[in-house]
C-alpha cells in the first residue's frame, strides 16, 4: 500500500499515514446521533473493520467509529502484563529475589549447626523450615521495592498519565498492576520458596529432623511465605501510588514495615506483646512458621491480619487515586 | 484521496468544549474561567506564553486533573465517561513518558490492548511516524525528535476523532517540524479535530487555521488565522522623505500618530500609504520610501499576551521612539 509514493518524501502518503477510505464508511451508520438504535456488542473489544476488500484495511484494523464497548479490567491487566514483562529490570529483580531466597536459605541451613550452642544465623532460629526460609528477609525487601518502582517509574516519566488517559478509570490501573504483580510474584517466588525449602532440608546442619518435600506442613509454610511476599509487594505498590516518588515510598516501606517493628522491640514488653504481633512483618512471620510461638498470632489469624494490612494500604491508595489530580 | 467525501468524519459542531473552566491551587489560579470550543476539520492552535495554563487545560480535558469549577468535555462527555478513551481522543502530553528500557513496540502494544486495539494497528502507526525500523529497540536510546514521534504514534493509536498535542514540535529538527505540520493538516483535512499547543506563534501560524490564545489562565483571543492576520496589517507606514519636518506638519490631523524612529524616518499611523503619498505630492515633497508596515503574527501575539507574560524581560524591540506628532 506504499506504492503511491516513497516514504522519504515530506508529503505523507495517504495510505500509510491514514486510515483506509473503506473504514470510514461504517462510521456514518454507527454514530449514535444518526443511528440511535446502533447496537455494538459491548463485549467486542478487539475490533476488526469489516473487510471491504482493500488491502489497507489490514493496516488499519482499528477505527474510531467502533468505539462501542468499554475498557475492561482484563484489558488493562493485559496491558500491565505487557509492561511488566517488557522491561528487563522487573524480571531481573524478581529472579534476583528468588535466587536470594534459595541462596541465603542454603547458607543459613548449611551453617546452622556449626555454631552451637549459640543461636544460628537464621535470626536465632534452629527449625529447619524457619532457617531454610531465612532468605525471605532479603526477598521481601527486593519485592517491596519492585512493587514501589512499578508505580514510581511511571510517575517520574509521566507514563502513568498516559495510562490513566487511556483507561479512564484510574483505579483500574491500580487493580491491574496489583493483579500482574500478584501473579508474577506467585509464579516466580513459588519456585524460589520451594527451592529454598528443598535445598535447605538437603543441606541442613542442625540437629532437628528435617521435613520431606511431601510433608503438607512444608507446603503450608511455603504458601505462607509466598502470600507474605505478594502482600509486601502490594504494600510497596500502594505506597508508590500514595507517595509517587521512589525515595519516599521505599523509605516508608523500609522504615514502617521492615525496621519499625525491630525498633519497637526496644519498647517495654507489655506494649510490644500487645501490638507487635499485629504488624505486617510479624503477621508474616506467623504465616510462614510452623513453630508455635506465643509472641505470634496463630496462622489463621495472621492471614486475616496481614490481609487487612494489604487491603488497607491498597484501599487508601485507591481512594487517593480517585481524589487527587493525576 | 483526502478529498473523498466519505472520509470526512461526521460531526455536529464542536468536539472539545471548555466551559467556564477554572483550576486553582490554593490562592494561585492557573486556569481562570476559560471558555472556548475546538472545531473539527481544522488545526486549532492553543497559544500562550509559558505558564499560561495550556497544559493544565489539556490535562483537565483528558480528565487527569479535576477542574475547581467549570467543565471540559470531548464529544459532549467527560473523557472518562467514554468507553474507550483512545478511540475518542489521542493525546501527547509529554514525549518523555516512556520507560527507557521498553521498546517502542511494546510501549504501544501495552497501550493498545487496554482499548482493544489490534497489534496490526501498532505496526501501522509506527510506520506512519517513521519508527518502524527502530520499533524493537529500547526507547531510551531515542532522540528527542524520535520520542516526539513515538508520542504521536501513541496519539494516533486509537484512530481518534480528536488529536490533542502539547508542544509537539519541541525538540524537532526542521524536517521533523515540516513532517508534523503536514501530518496535522492531513489529519484535519480528514475531518478530525486537531488541537495543538505551543508557545511559539511562528510555528503555529504555518499550520493552524484557528487560534485560542490564553495568558495568565484567561482567554485572550479565540480567533481565526485570517482575522489574526487582519490584525497584523495596515497599522502604520514607514516614511522617509527629503523635508521630513515639513511633511510631518502636513500629515498631522485627527487620529494621526507620528513617531520618529530616527532623524530620517517617521512611522505614521492613522493614515494609509496612499494618503501619505498624496499629501507628499501635493506639498511637492519627494518621498524616499513609503513602506506600509505589516506586523508579523508573532508581533500581534506578543502584544496580545504582553500583560500576562511571567518573568518578562525588557526587550530591545520596545518602541523607544520619541512621539513627535500625536494629535489631541
Amino acid at each position: 500500500m506504499t506504492s503511491t509514493s516513497p516514504p522519504a518524501t515530506p508529503d505523507i502518503d495517504p495510505n500509510t499515514t491514514h486510515l483506509s477510505p473503506g473504514k470510514h464508511e461504517p462510521m456514518t451508520a454507527t454514530i449514535p446521533a444518526t443511528n440511535p438504535n446502533n447496537t455494538i456488542n459491548p463485549n467486542t473489544t478487539v475490533t476488526k473493520t469489516p473487510n471491504t476488500g482493500t488491502p489497507t484495511d489490514l493496516d488499519a484494523p482499528m477505527s474510531a467509529n467502533e468505539s462501542g464497548g468499554r475498557v475492561r479490567l482484563d484489558n488493562v491487566i493485559h496491558g500491565e502484563w505487557i509492561k511488566f514483562w517488557s522491561v528487563r529490570s522487573t524480571s531481573i529483580t524478581l529472579v534476583a529475589a528468588a535466587f536470594a531466597t534459595v541462596f541465603f536459605g542454603m547458607i543459613f541451613s548449611w551453617t546452622v549447626g556449626s555454631d552451637e550452642p549459640a543461636p544460628g544465623p537464621g535470626f536465632g532460629l534452629t527449625d529447619p523450615i524457619d532457617v531454610a526460609l531465612g532468605g525471605i528477609n532479603m526477598a521481601e525487601m527486593i519485592i517491596g521495592v519492585l512493587g514501589v518502582i512499578l508505580v514510581t517509574t511511571e510517575y517520574s516519566t509521566g507514563l502513568i498519565r498516559t495510562a490513566f488517559a487511556a483507561v479512564g478509570r484510574r483505579t483500574n490501573v491500580l487493580r491491574a498492576k496489583a493483579a500482574v504483580l500478584t501473579a508474577s510474584v506467585i509464579g516466580v517466588m513459588s519456585v524460589g520458596v520451594l527451592g529454598a525449602l528443598w535445598a535447605g532440608q538437603a543441606v541442613y546442619g542442625g540437629t532437628e529432623p528435617t521435613l520431606s518435600m511431601t510433608d503438607p506442613e512444608l507446603w503450608g509454610v511455603a504458601a505462607g511465605a509466598v502470600a507474605y511476599l505478594v502482600g509486601i509487594g502490594l504494600i510497596g505498590l500502594a505506597l508508590g501510588f500514595m507517595l509517587r516518588s521512589a525515595s519516599g515510598a521505599i523509605g516508608s516501606l523500609f522504615g514502617g514495615i521492615f525496621i519499625g517493628p525491630q525498633l519497637m522491640q526496644l519498647l517495654p514488653d507489655s506494649f510490644t506483646d500487645a501490638v507487635l504481633k499485629y504488624l505486617p512483618s510479624e503477621a508474616g512471620t506467623a504465616m510462614m512458621s510452623r513453630v508455635n510461638d506465643p509472641d505470634l498470632l496463630s496462622t489463621g489469624t495472621a492471614y486475616v491480619v496481614f490481609g487487612a494490612w494489604v487491603f488497607g494500604f491498597l484501599g487508601i491508595a485507591a481512594a487517593m487515586l480517585r481524589r487527587r489530580d493525576a | 484521496m483526502w478529498d473523498d467525501p466519505k472520509r470526512v468524519f461526521p460531526h455536529d459542531g464542536s468536539m472539545i468544549n471548555v466551559t467556564n473552566l477554572t483550576k486553582a491551587y490554593g490562592d494561585t489560579t492557573v486556569v481562570d474561567d476559560l471558555t472556548f470550543t475546538v472545531q473539527p476539520g481544522i488545526v486549532t492552535g492553543f497559544l500562550g506564553p509559558n505558564g499560561a495554563g495550556k497544559s493544565t487545560t489539556m490535562r483537565m480535558i483528558l480528565g487527569l486533573d479535576a477542574p475547581t469549577s467549570g467543565t471540559a468535555t470531548v464529544k459532549g462527555k467527560a473523557l472518562t465517561q467514554h468507553g474507550r478513551p483512545l478511540t475518542v481522543i489521542g493525546s501527547l502530553m509529554d514525549a518523555g513518558a516512556v520507560h527507557p528500557t521498553r521498546s517502542a513496540y511494546d510501549h504501544l502494544r501495552a497501550l493498545a490492548v487496554t482499548n482493544g486495539i489490534s497489534t496490526a494497528r501498532v505496526d501501522h502507526v509506527l510506520d506512519t511516524v517513521g519508527l518502524g525500523s527502530v520499533a524493537k529497540k529500547r526507547s531510551g536510546g531515542f532522540s528527542l525528535g524520535m520520542g516526539q514521534r513515538l508520542g504521536i504514534a501513541a496519539a494516533l493509536l486509537g484512530d481518534p476523532e480528536v488529536v490533542m498535542l502539547d508542544e509537539p514540535v519541541n525538540g524537532l529538527d526542521p524536517e521533523g517540524i515540516l513532517w508534523i505540520r503536514h501530518l496535522l493538516q492531513d489529519l484535519a483535512r480528514e475531518g478530525r479535530t486537531v488541537f495543538v499547543s505551543s508557545h511559539l506563534m511562528s510555528e503555529m501560524e504555518l499550520m493552524a487555521e484557528h487560534f485560542v490564545i490564553i495568558g495568565g489562565g484567561r482567554l485572550i483571543e479565540d480567533i481565526t488565522a485570517d482575522d489574526m492576520r487582519a490584525m497584523a496589517v495596515g497599522e502604520s507606514t514607514l516614511v522617509r522623505a527629503d523635508r521630513l519636518d515639513d511633511l510631518v506638519s502636513h500629515l498631522r490631523g485627527d487620529g494621526v500618530e507620528i513617531v520618529s524612529s530616527d532623524r530620517e524616518t517617521i512611522e505614521v499611523s492613522g493614515l494609509d500609504a496612499a494618503a501619505i503619498g498624496r499629501i507628499a505630492v501635493d506639498q511637492g515633497i519627494a518621498l524616499r520610501s513609503l513602506i506600509p508596515e505589516s506586523r508579523t503574527l508573532e508581533d500581534v501575539f506578543m502584544t496580545l499576551t504582553a500583560d500576562s507574560v511571567q518573568y518578562q524581560a525588557s526587550t530591545p524591540s520596545d518602541r523607544s521612539g520619541e512621539l513627535v506628532g500625536a494629535s489631541q
